[in-house]
């Protein structure tokens, strides 16, 4: 299901990163849908609902341009593009802002405790861009990271409390797993061969988490009723924060706001 | 002592106060004086980096330092030493790179790159577990103990006892007690080499894994991607020069660099081959054989600078740089260090070394200088690189330029090579006494000139110096060709053979911020021009030859004649002539 949305998402983005097809190159998070994840919760499973904070980032202001990858010394992922690549830092598309990371920050009863989903996340190095370029992952969830390019990548990841790692990979149909064991908002991944090569994945230790999609668009479900700190995250662009109360069952919307950067 | 040899010391004294603590720099000054005393050192090792002061000491008294260190050893060893014994150790000689909180950022540590470890990441470049994790007690042990090659980490091994490493290993976790709160990390198996020569395997499996990316195609450190690289801080991060494999930071033995392939070096941008092993898309065994390869690329043994560069006498002078001549031609490797006497002062010189070759025939002398500079100056990939350098080692006598410059040589000779007494500051002379000096930069070109003091270049007319240079792979290899005499005896000097005529070097990589003064020495050297042999060695042989067969004709013949006459019977009553 989660990643049925996922690829969904990103073929949505390939469509709109440079308009060829198969050729997807922006690689949003699709909105992950929180209740899956939650559902194949353990023993420890902490609370759980049907309240859902749901909402629309925008985007104000002239979207600035995303930085053109010179990808001549890579035939093998140049040729997976029709149009000149380019390194999808802002996925702006009618004033909404995708690859938005949003989660809950606090709120939730102390001591709940979330046991991961067995089904991995999984992240593609394809055209030599990853899919999804922002994520989210619960803590000991497993991220089975593909290389689909025929060209060396090291995938690295360099995060602040987590223990890094920094794997090969030098053959098309690699696969690594890997995970993270404490929560980390974000964890930046990148391809040392390629430095154009950026992803983000938030890990947190509960499933109340989404990815804005191209359209802006992010739900995070199965809430318990509470108020929570729900924050929004862009690579570029920083955080904002919202305060945000849900009733048993109810369903809230909150959106964000993020202004282009200042020239 | 000179002058010359005075200003050294001094310089060296001034390198040390800077680089070292109090304590560590008296040490050094003892070290610089005593090493000053010593013109000629027949055989030294500076780029073995024991530290920036060691860098530029003779080994004799380096070896004379180790047995006072001995002695203050004797005084200082106690056995089971504990975390908080390791503390004061650890202030004592680790806090001024590493900094009081561990954070890798005492006050030696802006000038340094690669930076000193910031301990309270737990990020640990030299490793026997898997990528990512703690390192083992002995991995820190051995780190210690070794020092890094190639960076400002020292071996302590000569300076603590096995108790003191022992309890700084446990102090620095201390830095970072998340990490290591757990259980010990575990060491990978490492098992044996396989037999045989994987040398040939070794370099396909080399291409498969597209080791070149960042390595480059001869190993020079000069991939594609070699311009974009930086640690996880941020800052510029080189990729090693597998040619020069005596700066491997965890050793340059074929089973530590199995190692290096197998768990990483966490922190850089080298990743860790054990997925692809895991994968089934390379054996085990081709990972040794990559090692085996990667242990090739560099000569057998680790190369030790010699005092005198020989110039062998050639029926001709081979101009271009990729002759096959100069194949044959010894090659003496001549060590850089940091110029970090005159201000601006550079800590982090791109090139480290020298191979130089000498020819005369007579009339002119040839020099083939090649050193590893994976940029060819200036080059807009490499912007971004010198982006990152300004920003990485700020304050350190004013801003990079923005700019980059073009790669540069400079070789200084002294005036008067047959005055030893005169022999000019090495830091390409002073006023008093200016050097005479072929400026090569990367456009290229060379200019033959007089410098009172580095950079302060004068040139002068009717220059006879000519070069022709390549860069190919990571390396420039620039030929110099000046006829032996010159006009101008007094700015000159006459290169005569059967002398060592002084000469010394300096390098600067333009994509990384260097320039006239920021850059890499090396200390006085020396070129001897074997003398040619003389008409009359070859005449008077075949003359000799020509006489004595002649006299020993005669004397036969004349012998024979006497035997015509009457005969000669010998003991057994037979005659010569019967028998002939």
């Amino acid at each position: 299901m989660r990643r049925m949305m996922l690829g969904a998402a990103a073929v949505a983005f390939g469509v709109w990163g440079c308009g060829g097809k198969g050729s997807d190159n922006a690689g949003a998070g699709g909105t992950s849908s929180a209740g899956a994840v939650a559902q194949s919760g353990g023993g420890g499973a902490g609370p759980t609902g049907s309240a859902s904070v749901s909402g629309v980032i925008h985007f104000t202001g002239a979207a600035p341009s995303n930085p053109k990858i010179d990808m001549s010394q890579e035939a093998a992922c140049k040729g997976k593009y029709t149009t000149p690549p380019v390194e999808p830092q802002f996925v702006v598309n009618d004033g909404k802002l995708g690859n938005v990371f949003v989660y809950v920050k606090s709120g939730l009863p102390n001591g709940a405790t979330y046991t991961a989903p067995a089904t991995p996340v999984e992240i593609d190095q394809t055209g030599c861009l990853y899919h999804p370029r922002v994520f989210g992952v619960m803590t000991n969830q497993d991220i089975v990271i593909k290389n689909n390019d025929a060209v060396l990548h090291n995938i690295k990841a360099v995060p602040a409390t987590n223990r890094g790692f920094n794997i090969s990979q030098p053959s098309a149909g690699m696969t690594s797993t890997r995970k993270f064991t404490s929560p980390e908002v974000m964890v930046p991944l990148e391809c040392n061969v390629h430095g154009w090569m950026h992803a983000w994945v938030g890990v947190l230790p509960h499933p109340f988490y989404a990815t804005a999609d191209s359209t802006g668009s992010f739900s995070i479900k199965n809430l318990p009723p509470g108020t929570y700190t729900i924050e929004a995250w862009h690579e570029k662009l920083g955080t904002q924060q919202a305060t945000v109360t849900v009733g048993a069952g109810e369903a809230k919307t909150q959106d964000f706001t993020f202004s282009g950067p200042k020239a | 002592m000179n002058q010359a040899t005075r200003s050294t010391a001094n310089s060296l004294r001034e390198h040390a106060s800077i680089v070292l603590n109090n304590e560590t720099a008296g040490n050094c000054q003892e070290s610089a004086g005593s090493s000053s005393k010593r013109n000629d050192p027949a055989v030294s090792r500076p780029f073995q980096a024991v530290s920036f002061c060691n860098q530029l000491m003779p080994a004799s008294s380096r070896s004379r330092r180790s047995l006072a260190m001995a002695a203050i050893l004797v005084s200082l060893a106690t056995p089971t030493l504990e975390a908080q014994d390791g503390k004061a150790v650890y202030t004592k000689w680790c806090s001024g790179c590493h900094g009081d909180t561990g954070a890798g950022d005492g006050v030696g540590a802006k000038t340094m790159l690669p930076h000193p470890r910031d301990f309270t990441k737990a990020v640990y470049k030299i490793r026997t577990t898997a990528s990512g994790e703690i390192p083992t007690d002995d991995d820190l042990r051995h780190v210690i103990e070794v020092g890094m090659p190639g960076t400002g980490m020292p071996e302590w091994k000569s300076r603590l006892s096995a108790g003191e490493i022992g309890a700084v290993v446990q102090y620095i976790k201390t830095f970072s007690p998340n990490s290591f709160k757990g259980a010990a990390a575990k060491a990978i198996a490492i098992g044996k080499a396989p037999g045989g020569d994987g040398v040939t395997e070794g370099k396909a499996v080399f291409q498969k894994l597209e080791c070149y990316k960042c390595h480059g195609v001869a190993g020079r450190a000069d991939g594609k991607s070699a311009p974009t690289l930086k640690d996880d801080y941020g800052n510029p991060i080189r990729p090693a020069d597998l040619t020069e494999n005596w700066k491997f930071r965890g050793g340059n033995a074929v089973s530590d660099i199995y190692t290096r392939l197998r768990t990483g070096l966490d922190g850089t941008p080298m990743p860790s081959f054990q997925d692809a092993v895991d994968n089934k898309l390379i054996t085990d065994e081709q990972l040794w054989r990559v090692a085996q390869y990667v242990h090739s690329l560099s000569p057998e043994k680790t190369p030790e600078a010699r005092e005198v560069v020989r110039a062998a006498l050639a029926q001709a002078l081979p101009k271009a740089p990729e002759d096959a001549a100069w194949g044959n031609v010894e090659r003496f490797w001549i060590p850089l260090v940091g110029q970090i006497i005159d201000k601006p002062r550079w800590f982090a010189p791109t090139v480290d070394g020298l191979w130089v070759q000498a020819l005369h025939d007579g009339r002119s002398l040839a020099l083939r200088v090649s050193w590893d500079d994976p940029s060819k100056s200036p080059d807009p990939i490499w912007d971004e690189w010198l982006g990152r350098m300004s920003k990485t080692l700020t304050d350190v006598d004013g801003p990079l330029a923005t700019q980059q410059g073009p790669d540069r040589l400079v070789v200084q000779w002294a005036q008067n090579p047959s005055d030893e007494s005169k022999r000019p500051y090495f830091l390409g002379g002073d006023s008093r006494s200016p050097v005479y000096a072929w400026r090569w930069s990367s456009e290229p070109k060379v200019e033959e000139g007089t410098e009172a003091g580095l950079g302060k270049f004068t040139a002068l007319p009717n220059a006879q110096v000519t070069q022709n240079a390549r860069y190919a792979d990571g390396q420039w290899q620039v030929v110099f060709t000046r006829p032996l005499t010159s006009s101008d005896t007094t700015k000159i000097p006459r290169l005569t053979s059967g002398h060592a005529i002084p000469f010394a070097f300096y390098a600067a990589d333009g994509s990384s911020g260097e320039d006239e003064v920021r850059g890499a020495v090396s200390t006085w050297y020396a070129v001897y021009l074997d003398v040619p042999t003389p008409t009359r060695v070859f005449v008077a042989p075949i003359a000799m030859v020509a006489l004595s067969a002649g006299l020993g004709m005669l004397l036969v013949t004349r012998a024979q004649r006497r035997d015509d006459g009457r005969g000669e019977t010998t003991e057994d009553g037979s005659s010569h002539r019967e028998e002939r």
